[in-house]
């Protein structure tokens, strides 16, 4: 960067206001690398701190443990099959349905108003406060459709909320894919499902993938909505099936805050460490999945 | 499928083009119209949360007057007279929204402007994601760090009384460092789109770098940068856990930031934690909250999309 200001700045005759200029500019280089400094360390201090007051309490003990009165034997096992179940099932659900919607709106859909609604209506989704996904869980799938505060009314409520993510990043892979490509399998005589099929989804499927990934993983750490939907529960018991109740890992972390005494801070920064784990793990396998894709053309 | 490049006959007996339109496809067909129904699903997603958030809010404000939940300062859901001021909890969310809006705007903005006009390729490719992680950590972890770090920090530099245990600064610091990639990613966006040809012209004049991104490309870029801002400020407004564990549950209509305070968002958590029996009228209350809530962002979703379409149509 330096020898870029320098040739360009490389003055005539060495003046006061040459020199006091180029001051100028690197010193507003230096402030707004500052403030792209400042978040990423921030988040090492958080990261040191969670470790810091956590890391001592990390145990096959803390994965295997049911919560517990005491700070010092409780563990995360029912909080790990609960997130387990609901991204389980937020998968099965939110995947087909988002992925869909996506190919119809890039491939299929006419471009007319009603289109232009559907649209306008995902990128509006998409801004909705996730606790308002818990409230319009509550509202239809926990009463209305008396699915109550099982696993079921959970997942709902993360594939809405995962649903226009999802769709945005693989409308954005699939459109990704050249026409080229699409009018090629045409002139060969294909169908526009084949022409999908086997010409536009395979060279944008790692695309959809990280998107679908990165959706997800958003979702396993997503506690508002759930707080609604009762998983706040002191269970001494792991699901067995998606009309169960349940507790997460976030609302786990979010319960052991919450209490006043200092032991439990110790079990929520250890259960945030485990949380993180998780999270930046899966992050990394997306990441390592955009390195390799995107196809060039 | 076998008349495939052949041609059909009329009627007439004329040789006519195939019209491969017209050809009847029924597998194709079926798969159109389930795609077509994941599309669907967002406008039911839609229509979903407004009649449950409309029909509720509406069981609230028949026990409770329209003009007294808009216009009342007070909000004391367990008290007497049971009182539900929506301005105490909106005035804890502009004032939090306002403390994360001052952290992130000057540093996503920074952050965006070393991203599009200094940056090198290769060290944008590796910032960028890493920026974005502060938008991948779980909230709850950022209302740990807000009530166990952060809170502690202030109380030890501003004094033990000045602060309390439960405030506004801690979670509104918080929340701005978890809306800085939403601000940053944007604005980036939006600078990187301003033609080549502006920052040359300006360079010609012998401006020098600062110049040319203060005076020329963050004024071109202006609406995507605004439509940020707006999206910044949505996120801070509809952000749940952080709030909820860090800046307290005391309804308190104040400017003072290092006081105890309640959002809309913080409220809606407290109930569901709570023990109010369903139907009674502090539990329908959450409904007219989430309503108040659910507007308040729309509005500024559907403003930020308005920038962006701006911007978008100006420089591509």
């Amino acid at each position: 960067m330096t020898t870029v200001l320098e040739r360009e700045q490389r003055p005539l005759t060495s003046t006061k206001a040459n020199r006091s200029r180029r001051l100028g500019e690197l010193s507003f280089q230096g402030l707004l690398l500052g403030c792209t400094g400042v978040g990423l360390i921030v988040l090492g201090i958080l990261l040191y701190t969670v470790f810091n007051k956590g890391g001592s309490r990390l145990s096959v003990d803390f994965l295997t443990s049911f919560p517990s009165r005491r700070p010092a034997s409780a563990g995360v096992k029912a909080a790990i099959y609960g997130s387990v179940w609901l991204i389980g099932l937020t998968t099965l659900i939110a995947v087909p349905i988002s992925v869909g919607a996506a190919i119809y709106l890039e491939e299929m859909a006419p471009r007319n108003r009603f289109t232009r609604l559907i649209e306008v209506n995902i990128s509006n989704l998409a801004g909705v406060p996730s606790i308002i996904y818990g409230i319009l869980a509550l509202g239809v799938v926990a009463r209305g459709l008396g699915l109550g505060f099982s696993l079921w009314t959970g997942s709902i409520a993360l594939s809405l909320l995962a649903f226009p993510v999802i769709v945005i990043a693989a409308r954005e892979s699939i459109r990704a894919v050249p026409p080229s490509i699409r009018q090629g399998a045409y002139a060969l005589g294909a169908t526009r499902w084949q022409v999908t099929k086997r010409a536009v989804i395979p060279p944008a499927r790692g695309g959809i993938l990280t998107g679908c990934i990165l959706a997800l993983s958003r979702a396993l750490g997503e506690a508002a909505p759930l707080l609604l939907l009762g998983a706040l529960v002191f269970s001494a018991s792991v699901p067995n099936d998606p009309s169960d109740r349940y507790t997460a890992l976030p609302l786990q972390i979010f319960n052991w805050i919450n209490r006043p005494q200092p032991g439990f801070q110790i079990t929520a920064a250890a259960g945030i460490i485990v949380l993180l784990g998780v999270l930046f793990t899966i992050n990394g396998v997306a990441i390592a999945l955009r390195r390799r894709g995107p196809q060039t053309w | 499928m076998t008349t495939l490049g052949t041609t059909t006959r009329s009627a007439g007996g004329q040789r006519q083009p195939l019209n491969l339109r017209r050809r009847v496809r029924p597998t194709e067909r079926i798969i159109e119209s389930v795609l077509l129904l994941c599309g669907l699903i967002s406008i039911a997603t839609t229509v979903a949360i407004v009649y449950t958030l409309v029909s509720n809010g509406l069981d609230f404000f028949r026990d409770f007057s329209a003009v007294d939940f808009f216009t009342g300062t007070v909000w004391q859901p367990k008290g007497a007279p049971q009182l539900f001021g929506v301005l105490a909890l909106l005035g804890g969310t502009l004032l939090v929204s306002a403390v994360a809006l001052a952290v992130a705007l000057p540093l996503g903005l920074g952050a965006a402007t070393y991203l599009s006009e200094y940056a090198r390729p290769g060290s944008r490719r590796i910032l960028k994601p890493v920026l974005e992680l502060l938008a991948g950590v779980p909230t709850v972890v950022y209302g740990y760090f807000a009530l166990r770090t952060v809170t502690p920090l202030l109380q030890s530099v501003l004094g033990d009384e000045q602060v309390s245990i439960f405030n506004a600064l801690s979670a509104g610091l918080v929340m701005g460092i978890m809306i800085i990639p939403t601000i940053a990613s944007l604005s980036e966006d939006a600078m990187s789109a301003v033609p080549q040809s502006l920052r040359e012209g300006a360079f010609g004049l012998g401006c020098g770098r600062r110049r040319v991104a203060t005076r020329v490309v963050i004024p071109a870029a202006l609406s995507g940068i605004a439509a940020s801002v707006i999206l910044g400020i949505s996120r801070a407004v509809g952000e749940t856990m952080i709030v909820a564990v860090a800046a307290g549950s005391t309804p308190n209509l104040t400017f003072d930031v290092r006081e105890s305070i309640q959002t809309m968002t913080g409220y809606i958590a407290q109930v569901s934690l709570g023990d109010s029996q369903q139907g009674t009228v502090d539990y329908q209350s959450i409904f007219a909250v989430g309503l108040t809530l659910f507007a308040m962002t729309l509005l500024l979703n559907l403003l930020s999309q308005r920038f962006v379409t701006r911007f978008r149509q100006v420089y591509q």
